[in-house]
């Protein structure tokens, strides 16, 4: 900030209180005192008194002026003091002239500076913070349609995405403490640092709100561990992509749906955050399908699957606890998924009965002559976990019950068994083969409140070998 | 209107590539198994063709097809190979 020694005011004609303390001003001056007042709308104002036209905010932004009139008294570039709005002792105080405001009231409130209008903030930032935000700047040109100049670049999923403009941008970062320039994770393919800022511009473009911001961090954090192997994930030929699960208080802050729909269209939360994690892979780390990305399929899951966990509905306490976060504690669990298939069962009003059908419908997870390669998530509808409720099961109780049941004799699995060729190797004739390796089947509460239906999402090359499901708090 | 790029702004680094051997011979070739089902079928073949024609041949193997092969082993490749085959396999 570059202000002028002595006293420095800042007033707008607009305001009741500057108008009142105009003629303050004038006294002011006439006692000799270095003066200098910036007028926000009307260099007119107040008449006599020589304001300097900052009209463009320029002072006042720097020298974060929230209230008018704001005066200043600097001595050697600094600001000794600074009184905001009237009030007479203060003034008289402060500029040693003791009857500045002899015939004047002895306190008014002043008025909001126009730094703070609706929408100018992010304004002056672009206009005057510019350094803070290190992206490339391009210009569109006028004649040009943005939306489309986006895809030309190759930046969209095939969707149109919002315009990332500084202003927006600001307003994003706003969603968070972090610094703009921190490196959050180096995104896979081409194992690029992306910062805040990068995460920002991409999350504006998917179409999140600030509030979205840390959670989109947290899911980039974890997709891109090396247990995770987001890299795998994303060139692999298999159809999976990043499903994000997250749980705590930040889902309901944020308005995510864990209710009817919970993994289809129509939230913008849960629409937006996994939309936002699949752009920085794509335009930070340079994953692209037809690029590194050789999906024989995919699946509409890689455009956007986010959803959060019905805690509150839920018998069985939720995912990230389980998987070792303190109750109470915003998290994100990231799970190799390669696309929903749902189940139904009408009929089971007992634990045992249910279990069977989810260890029937699970088997056929890849191939039902394949085990211990994929893993999956088990999405427990509102209705079906009533049964379990009524029944006192836990969810290490629906656990136990399905590694019995989702054991098959090897025999049933080699290669060739049934008269078909592909399945588990010979050695396992004589072994008991369960489906899932431990730790591979994740089970969660979400849905509507009507319908006896479940769903499984299946996984992707399990453990060590491909993904592991990671966990990581959501930094708010 | 202007725009924040939200690429990761970089150039992929140029690498030089290695001339195309004229001839193997007296050459030391990598086979390179990345873990995927019947890599090693396809290299075990390639192994048995190199070595009968008096090429020296060394193995090596990715710990999983899922993730780019680790440093050190790609050092390793490159210090002592003049070529290298790898089988992607599937």
């Amino acid at each position: 900030m570059d202000l002028p020694d002595g006293y420095v005011v800042f007033v707008k004609a607009s305001c009741p209180t500057c108008r009142l303390v105009a003629p303050a001003l004038l006294r002011l001056r006439d006692a000799g005192a270095p003066l200098t007042v910036y007028s926000q709308d009307d260099p007119l104002f107040p008449e006599g008194a020589e304001a300097l036209d900052d009209s463009d905010l320029r002072r006042s932004y720097q020298a974060g002026v929230e209230v008018v009139p704001s005066l200043m008294h600097i001595e050697g570039g600094a600001v000794i003091e600074r009184l905001e709005g009237w009030l007479r002792t203060d003034w008289e105080r402060v500029t040693g002239v003791a009857d500045l405001g002899a015939d004047m009231p002895p306190f008014r409130a002043g008025c909001a500076s126009r730094t703070l209008d609706p929408g100018m903030p992010e304004l002056l930032a672009v206009r005057f913070g510019g350094e803070k935000l290190r992206s490339r700047r391009l210009e569109v040109a006028q004649l040009e349609d943005e939306f489309e100049a986006m895809f030309e670049r190759g930046w969209t999923d095939g969707l149109p995405v919002v315009p990332p403009t500084p202003e927006r941008v600001l307003r994003m970062l706003e969603g968070t403490d972090r610094d703009p320039p921190e490196v959050v994770a180096v995104v896979p393919p081409d194992l690029v640092e992306c910062t805040v800022e990068k995460a920002a511009v991409n999350a504006v473009m998917a179409g999140c709100r600030p509030e979205y911001l840390p959670v989109v961090l947290a899911a980039l954090e974890a997709a891109c561990t090396s247990e995770f192997n987001i890299h795998g994930l994303l060139a692999t030929t298999w159809s999976a992509g990043p499903v994000i699960i997250v749980n705590g208080p930040v889902t309901e802050r944020i308005g995510m749906n864990a209710g009817g729909n919970a993994l289809g269209q129509g939230n913008r939360a849960n629409s937006t955050i996994g939309r936002a994690l699949q752009l920085i892979v794509r335009n930070v780390g340079g994953g692209r399908p037809g690029g590194v990305d050789r999906a024989t399929h995919g699946n509409p899951g890689k455009h956007t699957f986010c959803f959060s966990e019905d805690e509150r509905g839920s018998p069985w306490e939720p995912l990230s606890v389980e998987r070792g976060l303190p109750a109470g504690t915003s998290a994100v669990t990231l799970f190799a998924g390669s696309g929903l298939q749902p189940l139904v069962d009408q009929q089971s009003r007992s634990p045992e009965s249910l279990a069977r059908t989810y260890a029937a419908c699970l088997q056929v997870v890849a191939h039902p002559k394949l085990a211990l390669a994929w893993d999956a998530v088990l999405v427990v509808s509102p209705e079906h976990a009533r049964v379990f409720r009524e029944a006192g099961w836990s969810k290490a109780r629906l656990r136990e019950e399905l590694d019995g049941l989702l054991r098959r004799p090897g025999a049933q699995m080699i290669r060739g068994a049934g008269g078909i060729a592909e399945g588990m190797p010979s050695s396992l004739a004589g072994a008991a083969v369960p489906k899932f390796r431990r730790g591979g089947l994740l089970i969660v509460h979400a849905g509507g409140t009507a319908g006896m239906f479940s769903a499984i999402i299946g996984g992707w090359a399990s453990g060590a070998v491909g993904s592991e499901p990671v966990t990581r708090e959501v930094r708010e | 209107m202007e725009l924040l790029d939200p690429t990761g702004e970089r150039q992929p680094a140029a690498r030089q590539r290695v001339p195309r051997p004229a001839s193997l011979e007296g050459l030391t070739v990598g086979l390179l198994d990345i873990s995927k089902p019947r890599g090693d079928v396809f290299l075990d073949r390639l192994d048995e063709v190199l070595s009968g024609r008096g090429v020296e041949v060394l193995r090596f193997r990715k710990p999983t097809f899922t993730k780019p092969a680790p440093a050190d082993l790609r050092y390793e490749i490159r210090v002592k190979c003049d070529a290298v085959v790898e089988a992607l396999a599937d």
